[in-house]
């Protein structure tokens, strides 16, 4: 009876599945995948969303700006608003000119003033929306002053853009922490996974020196534990997801509720959804490549 | 030189644990093909260490091995798992694996080299019926008595039918009848190439299988009584007689 023997050829991996006892590498393993891919889903998901908000606000605000024409006086600050208008017109640079109507000035200021907004006690000023066909940089600004300076002297000219820029400052601080948070994160998983994947050497030493004896490559052992991993990050990573994704979408609800108009332009599209779906994804990447280094490792002090 | 049929050379070959002693000193012999060789030697002589070097579970700290005409010295790491399958090997301690059932285990070595589970269901069960575990094949190591488990063993290190077999004690747990059954499986393995080498303290052994070849390791040296391992071999005097 002579056995027909490849020598060479791989396991199979429904056959190596009978080699090590544990499916999974045990213990807290998958737990700790879900964790922090929860963690990681959260973070990811409020960066992208804050980096929406940042470049939605920016392009609603770019060449945006604002003309207030403060003055005590309601009959001079309306010959001033008008004349400002008719000016900014013909200005060169300018794309349109929309004066705000004064019972929008005083609806935007109601939830502050109360009812002395339409009261002629508190003096609102006059506004006008310009829309640049540029930048508005400190130049176009400059230039925009000199031909108001004789018509309105009174008015103030202010980039809207500028009025953000410390919330900006604030989101580009916070997008670094996410990223740094991110890659904590990553970091934390790898050493837990690399912990796991040493106790489960350990466990089962004995069997894989009894394997690498009878002529198993280290490729093949390797491989026994990266199908332990890819099961636990399989597990783990969809819990985590759930959980993560479960909390962004409710807090993107709650937001939502607050119909607070900016927020809203912070959304998650349906791309960024993908891209948090890819989490659990790199986090097995991350799983599988610390377990099989691991492993190759521990295996390389083997004669 | 090598000749063609030599299957192991030893030359000079040292070897000291740690920074112990030399356990194993000035070992220079050859194997040859399709000869069936019985080591023996006092407890401690060193016949595990020199299966270890045999089994290549050791490096020794001096001289040259060749097996089947490559110096395993020299051998990257890599391409020792492809010349362990050439070998089979009864450690002393059996080394099961724990949780596979008695059929997993001599399966092993099949499903390492890729046979298909069609091609080595049959083959498995015939040589477990042969050790007489045919009724324990679903039986974990841990239920087996220790004569069962060295059985496995056997069947295990046989199953895969190695170039070289490597036996540290295989008889060491068996009641007598059964110490016969093993050796002439080795011996019918023997019939089929298989080049066998079986230590054991057991003396009475050495007479049962005529045309065997005796090594003698004596405090880590290896004396050659019957002119054994020299080249050619010298076999009238090699062998012992019934
Ligand atoms: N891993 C080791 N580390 C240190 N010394 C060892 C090691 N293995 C064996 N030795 C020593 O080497 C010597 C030979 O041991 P070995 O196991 O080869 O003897 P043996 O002939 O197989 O004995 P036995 O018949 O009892 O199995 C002994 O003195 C032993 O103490
Ligand atoms: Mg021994």
């Amino acid at each position: 009876m002579r056995l027909p023997l490849s020598r060479d050829a791989a396991i199979g991996s429904q056959r190596t599945a009978q080699v090590l006892p544990a499916a999974s590498l045990g213990g807290p393993m998958p737990w700790v995948i879900a964790i922090m891919v929860a963690l990681t889903v959260l973070t990811a998901g409020g960066a992208i969303s804050l980096a929406n908000f940042a470049s939605e606000a920016r392009s609603g605000l770019e060449g945006g700006v604002t003309v207030q024409v403060v003055e005590a006086n309601a009959s001079a600050r309306e010959a001033q608003a008008r004349r400002a208008a008719e000016a900014l017109a013909t200005a060169p640079g300018v794309a349109k000119v929309r004066r705000v109507p004064q019972a929008e000035v005083e609806s935007l200021v109601e939830p502050w003033l109360g009812e002395a907004a339409n009261s002629e006690v508190v003096a609102l000023p006059a506004l006008i929306e310009v829309r640049l066909t540029g930048d508005a940089d400190k130049a176009a600004l400059s230039r925009l002053r000199g031909s108001l300076a004789k018509s309105a002297p009174s008015a103030r000219i202010d980039a809207q853009a500028d009025w953000l820029g410390p919330v900006f400052g604030v989101i580009t601080a916070l997008r670094w922490l996410a990223l740094v948070l991110i890659g904590l994160l990553t970091l934390a998983s790898a050493a837990a996974v690399w912990l796991a994947a040493r106790n489960a050497l350990d466990v089962n030493r004995a069997t894989i020196e009894i394997v690498h004896h009878l002529g198993a490559g280290d490729a093949q052992i390797a491989r026994l534990f990266e199908r332990s991993v890819l099961l636990d990050a399989a597990l783990g990573g969809a819990i985590g997801l759930l959980l993560g994704g479960g909390a962004l979408a409710l807090l993107g609800g709650r937001f939502a509720a607050l119909q607070a108009g900016v927020v809203e332009r912070g959304a998650l599209s349906a791309l960024d959804w993908l891209l948090v779906a890819l989490v659990p994804v790199i986090m097995a990447g991350v799983a599988l490549y610390t377990a099989r280094r691991t492993v190759l490792a521990r295996l390389g002090r083997m004669l | 030189m090598a000749g063609a049929d030599d299957i192991v050379r030893f030359d000079n070959v040292g070897l000291r644990y740690g920074t112990g002693t030399e356990v194993l000193g000035d070992l220079s012999f050859t194997l040859h093909a399709g000869r069936f060789y019985f080591l023996t030697g006092a407890s401690g002589a060193g016949k595990t260490s020199l299966l270890k070097l045999l089994y290549l579970a050791q490096r020794p700290s001096r001289g040259a091995i060749r097996m089947f005409g490559t110096d395993v010295i020299m051998l990257p790491r890599e391409r020792l798992p492809a010349l362990r399958r050439r070998l089979g090997v009864v450690f002393q301690d059996f080394r099961l694996v724990p949780h596979l059932s008695a059929f997993d285990n001599v399966a092993l070595p099949l499903r390492l080299s890729g046979v298909s589970e069609d091609e080595l269901r049959q083959p498995v069960a015939d040589m477990l019926d042969w050790v007489g575990l045919g009724a324990r094949s679903d039986a974990r190591p841990a239920t087996l008595s220790g004569g069962e488990q060295q059985r496995v063993a056997i069947a295990r290190a046989v199953i895969a039918r190695p170039e070289l077999l490597v036996a540290d004690e295989p008889t060491g747990n068996v009641d007598p009848e059964m110490a016969l059954k093993l050796l002439r499986l080795f011996e019918s393995l023997n019939r089929l190439g298989t080049t066998v080498v079986v230590a054991t303290h057991d003396v009475t052994l050495l007479r049962k299988v005529p045309d065997s070849l005796i090594m003698r390791l004596d405090g880590g040296r290896l004396s050659d009584p019957t002119g054994a391992l020299r080249y050619p071999p010298r076999r009238e005097a090699a062998t012992v007689r019934a």
